[in-house]
């Protein structure tokens, strides 16, 4: 603005940034703003924008500089790497069953996934067989994470909308879950609950129940979010046709889980590839049509339907038996067993000191995780230490899909995008 | 995944269409393809022919003290049949360089800056060959098994301070 135009604005004409905030329509926009009329260079002038690392709506530790045209995005250029910590150089320098702990702190939100990855890597290069039982703990557990990684997304998400009292209502139950994990393995968070070749404990007494309790409730709570978000005027508005992406776009850019059911390809690797007996259950995958912020809220709302139902089947059949593999090379004996044979003694000793060894090779082994495909790849050279721990990070990968997604839309739009892309920056720098 | 035979078919397959193949490897029901790295580009286009389109994860290896020591892996998925393959190469750990994929596969792009990043990988034609989660000035590449663990200091401002200012330096000891 030039500095005599707040004298003429005080004059019945209106002043020339006034024009151009009147000019300003609703419509949506995908093509190129056109040229304003004479050389009005305001309106076309690039502004870049920096947002985060610290900012509440980047979910994390995320930096974006952003180029905006008014308040058209224009370019993202997503910064990370705020939070690397190092894991996967960390896991080379510890004994494989050490590595769990540090893995499980990468995506801080699917502990469970990230565990699960690296053991069934590592399961898979051993060659051992998990028990039944433990494969149904496991999916139990994992279901638990899925809804509550969910939960967070929504509750946060919500938040970013302007919807304050949807992160109380999704941290209550988020509670729940949590307190079910602290009962099963004593931790909240980073549980390490399971372990290369079933899982630590069994779960104790009364778990059942609190467990039927909880899935009794979720899907009518899950059903009130829905009452309150899916037709909620605002919802809709910074929900419903903003930042589309296609399918083709989607899977060029390597995006999986939630954002490409979105836009309705139906791929889960539960369904196609299963892993820890998920062939067992029933379930469906709720899939989106044109792949907007609204379809991705709706699908991952529909996935807590759908894992309660998966616990509910786990909790129904799970089987009896132990619930960890008995080969005393990769597990720890039982506790009793120490006092009576020097054989047990024996294993115990190798497995605290120097742990076990794994054939050489390299696997890599996708799982579904809340966010889409989280690959482990392992290298073992034949010691009791991976050569080589990778992890595939949806969020790492999904990230590259969020210009594309935003370009062209309201710099409103980018914040309510990346609320619905649900990145999580702990796996994302690793 | 594709079966041993599968996977001698793919790799004569490639042979055949003038592609480099240096090794196959069937592991634990997995299949992978060892091509030469200057054939990369090409024989991933190939694959993407066969059904192999979704590039799902493109990753390094350091396997240390073996020539050639740098190792790229990449993951490919054929989403109708469900089917697994992967894709691996080997260079020198002097001047690596390999073509990038970017260009075709837009996925590769922040993994191939993380191989960068992490080995020292370099991916010719990459439209932003930048380091990614280390910082920019990094010297290094952490993930090679030669490059030392700990003693990486903490930036912190009264660290710098510490090293720049004697009297400073001496209130950080005491």
């Amino acid at each position: 603005m030039s500095p005599e135009e707040p004298t003429a604005g005080a004059a019945a004409t209106l002043s020339a940034y006034r024009r151009r905030e009147e000019s300003i329509t609703l419509a949506p926009l995908h093509e190129p703003l056109p040229a304003s009329a004479g050389a009005d260079e305001a309106s076309h002038e690039l502004l870049t924008l920096n947002m985060g690392p610290h900012h509440p709506a980047t979910h994390g530790v995320l930096r974006l500089l952003v180029t905006l045209q008014g308040e058209v995005v224009r370019e993202i250029k997503p910064i990370i790497g705020y939070v690397h910590t190092g894991i996967e150089k960390t896991a080379e320098d510890k004994s494989y069953w050490k590595v769990i702990p540090v893995v499980e702190r990468m995506d801080y939100l699917a502990y469970y996934f990230n565990s699960m990855a690296y053991i069934g890597a590592v399961e898979t290069l051993l060659e051992v067989t998990v028990p039944a039982r433990a494969q149904y703990l496991r999916v139990i557990h994992m279901e638990l994470n899925r809804i509550m990684s969910h939960l967070v997304w929504l509750g946060t998400s919500a938040l970013d909308l302007g919807a304050i009292s949807m992160f109380w209502y999704c941290f209550r139950e988020r509670e729940t879950i949590l307190d079910l994990f602290e009962y099963s393995s004593g931790q909240r968070m980073h549980t390490r609950y399971f372990q290369v070749g079933g899982v630590i404990e069994d779960i104790p007494a009364g778990w059942a129940q609190k467990l039927r309790r909880f899935i009794k409730l979720m899907p009518t709570r899950a059903e009130q979010y829905g009452d309150l978000l899916n037709r909620n005027e605002i919802v809709l508005q910074r929900l419903r046709g903003t930042c589309p992406l296609d399918a083709a776009s989607l899977l060029a850019l390597g995006v999986t889980g939630p954002l490409l059911r979105a836009a309705g390809t139906p791929w889960d690797l539960r369904k196609a590839a299963p892993y820890c007996r998920y062939e067992d259950f029933h379930f469906k995958i709720p899939v989106g049509t044109v792949g907007d912020n609204y379809d991705r809220y709706a699908v991952r709302l529909a996935e807590i339907h759908e894992s309660v139902k998966i616990i509910e089947q786990a909790l129904d059949g799970l089987p009896e038996g132990p619930h960890i593999t008995e080969d005393r090379k990769v597990a720890l004996p039982p506790r009793h067993e120490l006092a009576t044979s020097m054989e047990a003694l024996i294993h115990h000793f190798k497995l605290v000191t120097e742990g076990f060894r794994v054939p050489p090779g390299e696997v890599y082994f996708p799982i579904e995780s809340p966010r889409g495909e989280l690959g482990c790849f392992v290298r073992s050279d034949g010691s009791s230490k991976p050569a080589r721990v990778h992890m595939r990070d949806p969020s790492f990968v999904n990230l590259q899909a969020f210009s594309k997604m935003a370009e062209g839309s309201y710099l409103a739009d980018l914040i309510a995008t990346l609320a619905m892309l649900d990145p999580v920056l702990g796996g994302i720098d690793r | 995944m594709p079966d041993a035979t599968g996977l001698e078919l793919i790799a004569q397959e490639l042979r055949e269409t003038g592609h480099g193949v240096l090794d196959t490897l069937f592991f634990r029901d997995r299949a992978s393809i060892v091509v030469d790295p200057a054939d990369i580009r090409s024989a991933l286009a190939h694959l993407r022919g066969r059904g192999y389109a979704f590039l799902a994860s493109v990753h390094g290896v350091d396997y240390h003290p073996v020539e050639p020591r740098l190792g790229v892996l990449y993951e490919l998925l054929d989403m109708t049949r469900v089917d697994r393959l992967t894709v691996k190469l080997r260079v020198a750990s002097q001047a690596p360089e390999v073509e990038s994929v970017t260009p075709d596969w837009p996925t590769a792009n922040h993994q191939e800056r993380e191989i960068y990043d992490m080995f020292g990988v370099v991916f010719r034609g990459h439209p932003d060959l930048r380091r990614i989660l280390m910082p920019e000035d990094y010297e290094g590449h952490p993930q090679r098994r030669d490059f030392p663990i700990g003693g990486e200091p903490v930036i912190f401002t009264h660290n710098d301070l510490a090293r720049n200012d004697p009297a400073a330096r001496e209130g950080v000891r005491g």
